[in-house]
């Protein structure tokens, strides 16, 4: 593994050592070893385009407990406001030494750039290009799921997980379709039409509009945060019709099988897409998502970095 | 024109095979073809070797945009010249959307003058529609057909004149001086943010999806249109498998509608967007390989009359970027020929003279450029391309002549190379590089 | 060319004679913690424990620590697959850990152990046991108890077999100039 750009870069293989090293690691770390000296010397810069302050933190804790140099640079420049442009930093970068990029863009595909023009020499890791892909997320996910219902080894072979909400416009949901396919996993996308990209009915999962016909046969169900706002767009005719159609409120939650769980990447909409007595039950797992996504993180960086780097 | 002033001696090109039939030597004087003689037999001060190279009409490019004034660091009429030169051009249309806008005869006669100084090929300005592109106002249209430049071509093109009554205004009015309008067809609303050709790989990629309904919906509103007020209709770079049909119906219909495709639609698919490379990011958006066969069926049909270039220099700061910051555009003058002889010609589905008419006679007629695409025949104007039909070439960015370096073709192999060019009777490439 | 060092009843030996120090040194087995470091250390560490079972009739705390995460030599190979770490309930604090190792080289295997070590707690001591010690060291490291003591040039390859994992029972030696 050169890149970590898409969860499409993983096959099952790869998927499950970056499964098993982060497990691996989570030992460790309940051993209460706060600090391995793993990535001493190495440098990680987190770029951050766009504010995700859990995200960035998520990893600045992974490169931290390996030991490694971390360096948070909050690019300028929103799809609004061209600032500095992505060459010319990740050249001032190149100029830093930094061995892994870690980068967050509101352009899809801007970590591809950034690993493929040759502007720099490290290891780029994708943490949410766009509406692209948020491949971190989708192992994070994926860890919790293989922790809670496949006793924490393996793949996810038959596991049925349905994932609801703003497909469209979600890294999260391709990025955990991919994965969880490659798992094995039995994946039900849910969300109105005008929710679904163009092409979905081709991706490996299956597709529904209804949400209460999935539940019943789910192992898992994970939110996907909406945006209010995208009634606007005519993506939805108000919040509350989103809502009340797809929204999981506690008599949903009953439709789930006694041993489903119930996920959320964060940060959640309570009221919309989730409702406040769903999002604090016992069968939320969204505090252990986070915890475990530092564990997920910790393992792509000892891979990445935690050897020779690849072609050199 | 002012090549007149400069009347060329005499010049024999001696072997060439027009339009790759039988040799021929053709002996130009005063600018005009004066005889097709038997090879060996014509006589002059300046002979050229054109032994078994392929004659053609100088190539008419009905889509270039040169970007002078305005964005200079990127084009000027000079070096567009020289890269359409160089392509085997002897006429080009200069899109309007340059800053200032190419509204007003000021800015149309500035464009032309600095193509006859430039002295290479003919730079035929086409006149904005709306003013500044605006899509609200129409601009003096008749004061730009009454210019210098003798504007018959008009387009908005970079923005779609989306607004009914004003496209209905627009073909009716340029009736009066036997204009067309080029409409560039992109339903604006369809295409917010749009990135790339909207399907499954869009929705793979996360890119905002530009669908081919987008384009379809204009077209068949302005063949309509078109239709109800009699007028000619040009659709400028078409890139779907629906619009080549809706051209296709009303052409059967009688209806006076042209069509131009672009050579890397002819030769490109969506798949490259995967690369997430920006020299991959064009519009109309490269599209599916099924829509590829299409347009080769049309052009091969004459649904669609015309390869023009859509030639859109830009900057390297304007690619070398993420491709959601990156500018639209190819290069396109250089490479156009090769890239349809690869992809229609030697796969059959045009002959030379095929080729000639969808590169020359066909624009030069749509545009009303007098004097170019006349044909290798006695009597003629002497604009004249050269073609070595067996040699090949791998493209190089830098090798080219545009100020930009922003072409698709880089590193790929392609067949047919322009050796040589006549505009008007006076070389103005010999042997591959420009003639001083 | 392989040559055979150590044969099946070889190691059986070289086993029950290192459980019979470790019982000496230590004066028994209570307080003994045997770590073996993956992926060969491990098992030997297990039949060093049934050894001292056999000894004692009681049987010592077992467990394996996987030492990648503290090499100092990672960049010289790809990233690895890290190998389970099970440290007994009871912990190290106070008590005496017995690293197992199969081949003793460089060193630099049984420092990263040391380090890690020191993450889990505090051992009153630490001992080192090694199937076989090949010389060549490059830190001041030596092992306590040894299976075999094997002379070897540096270009040459030590191959500890356990039927565990390799379905054999033998140290090899191979490669090399002699
Ligand atoms: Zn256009």
């Amino acid at each position: 593994m050169r890149h970590l750009l898409s969860a499409a870069d993983l096959d099952a293989e790869a998927a499950i050592l970056v499964l098993d090293t982060a497990a691996e690691l989570a030992a460790v770390t309940d051993r209460s070893v706060k600090k391995l000296p793993t990535l001493r010397g190495r440098t990680v810069v987190n770029l951050f385009f766009e504010d995700s302050t859990r995200t960035r933190i998520s990893f600045e804790m992974a490169a931290k407990r390996l030991s490694a140099d971390v360096i948070n640079f909050a690019a300028k420049g929103s799809s609004v406001s061209k600032g500095e442009s992505l060459k010319d930093t990740a050249l001032t970068l190149e100029a830093m030494g930094a061995d892994a990029v870690v980068i967050r863009h509101h352009a899809s595909g801007a970590p591809h750039r950034l690993a493929t023009a040759g502007w720099i020499a490290g290891a780029v890791v994708n943490a949410g290009d766009g509406t692209h892909e948020h491949p971190t997320q989708a192992l994070l996910d994926a860890f919790t799921l293989r922790r809670h219902l496949r006793g924490g080894t393996g793949g996810l072979d038959g596991l049925r997980v349905t994932i609801v909400g703003d497909v469209l416009h979600s890294r999260v949901a391709r990025s955990n379709v991919l994965l969880l396919a490659t798992l094995g996993a039995d994946v039900t996308l849910v969300a109105p039409p005008t929710l679904l990209p163009t092409g979905v009915h081709e991706w490996p999962c299956r597709v529904s509009y209804d949400i209460d016909e999935a539940l019943p046969s789910s192992d898992a169900v994970m939110m996907l945060r909406v945006q209010a706002e995208r009634m606007h767009d005519a993506y939805f005719p108000s919040a509350r019709e989103y809502s009340r159609a797809y929204g999981l409120d506690r008599d949903r939650l009953g439709a789930l099988p006694d041993h489903a769980i119930v996920m959320h990447p964060g940060p959640m909409n309570r009221g919309m897409e989730i409702s406040a007595e769903v999002a604090d039950s016992d069968r939320a797992v969204m505090v252990e998502q986070v915890t475990n996504g530092v564990s997920v993180r910790m393992a792509v960086l000892y891979l990445l970095l935690g050897g020779s780097t690849g072609e050199k | 024109m002012s090549h007149e002033a400069t009347a060329p001696e005499t010049v024999v090109l001696r072997g060439a095979r027009p339009y790759g039939e039988d040799q021929v030597d053709i002996v130009v004087r005063d600018g005009v073809i004066a005889e097709l003689a038997p090879p060996g037999t014509g006589s002059a001060a300046v002979v050229v070797d054109a032994d078994g190279l392929v004659a053609l009409p100088g190539l008419v490019d009905l889509h270039t945009h040169l970007r002078e004034p305005g964005r200079e660091d990127a084009e000027t009429v000079e070096t567009g010249s020289r890269a359409a030169a160089l392509g085997g051009y002897t006429a080009v249309f200069a899109m309007a959307n340059t800053l200032p806008v190419a509204d007003t005869a000021g800015v149309v006669e500035q464009v032309w003058r600095l193509g006859q100084e430039a002295g290479l090929v003919d730079v035929f300005p086409v006149g904005a529609v709306t003013v500044g592109l605006g899509g609200t106002q129409l601009a003096e249209l008749g004061a730009m057909a009454g210019s210098a430049a003798r504007v018959r071509v008009f387009s908005d093109d970079g923005k779609c004149v989306h607004d009914a009554v004003l496209m209905r205004r627009a073909l009716e009015y340029v009736k009066a001086f036997d204009g067309v309008i080029a409409q560039h067809a992109q339903e604006p609303r369809l295409t917010e943010d749009a990135q790339m050709n909207e399907g499954v790989l869009s929705g793979v990629l996360g890119l905002t999806g530009w669908p081919a309904v987008a384009e379809e919906s204009v077209i068949a509103r302005d063949v309509l249109l078109a239709h109800h007020v009699g007028s000619r209709l040009h659709v400028c770079h078409v890139s779907t498998a629906g619009s080549v049909d809706i051209i296709r119906w009303a052409k059967a219909r009688g209806i006076e509608v042209t069509a131009e495709v672009t050579p890397h639609h002819l030769l490109l698919t969506e798949d490259l967007v995967r690369s997430y490379d920006p020299v991959y990011k064009v519009n109309p958006p490269l599209r599916t390989s099924a829509d590829v066969e299409a347009l080769w069926e049309g052009l091969a049909d004459g649904t669609i009359d015309v390869v023009a270039t859509d030639h859109a220099p830009h900057a390297l700061e304007d690619k070398d970027c993420e491709w959601g910051a990156a500018a639209f555009g190819m290069l396109g003058l250089q490479t156009a020929l090769s890239v349809v002889v690869q992809t229609m010609l030697l796969t059959g589905r045009l002959d030379w003279r095929g080729v000639a008419d969808r590169m020359s006679v066909a624009p030069a007629r749509i545009g009303r450029a007098h004097g170019h695409g006349a044909g290798v025949q006695r009597g003629a104007t002497a604009s004249i391309v050269l073609v070595d039909p067996e040699a090949t070439w791998v493209v190089d960015p830098e090798g080219l002549a545009s100020k930009s370096r922003n072409s698709p073709y880089r590193g790929m192999e392609l067949p047919a190379q322009v050796r040589h060019v006549l505009r008007a009777g006076r070389i103005t490439v010999r042997d591959g590089e420009l003639a001083s | 060319m392989t040559n055979v060092i150590l044969d099946g009843s070889d190691m059986t030996r070289a086993i029950t004679r290192i459980a019979h120090e470790i019982v000496e040194r230590n004066k028994g087995a209570a307080d003994v913690v045997l770590l073996g470091i993956p992926t060969r250390g491990f098992p030997i560490a297990e039949r060093i424990a049934s050894a001292i079972e056999r000894i004692e009739g009681a049987r010592p705390d077992t467990g394996s620590l996987d030492v990648t995460l503290y090499r100092d030599d990672l960049r010289m190979r790809p990233a690895r697959a890290l190998e389970p770490t099970s440290i007994p309930a009871g912990g190290v604090d106070d008590r005496v850990v017995i690293l197992v190792d199969d081949v003793l080289f460089s060193g630099r295997t049984i420092r990263a152990a040391l380090d890690a070590i020191s993450d889990l707690g505090r051992p009153r001591a630490v001992q080192l046991a090694v199937m076989v010690d090949r010389g060549h060291r490059e830190l001041p490291i030596r092992p306590d108890f040894v299976g075999k003591n094997l002379p070897t040039s540096v270009d040459e390859q030590v191959r500890v077999s356990v039927s565990e994992v390799d379905g054999t029972d033998e140290v090899t030696i191979s490669g090399g100039t002699r």
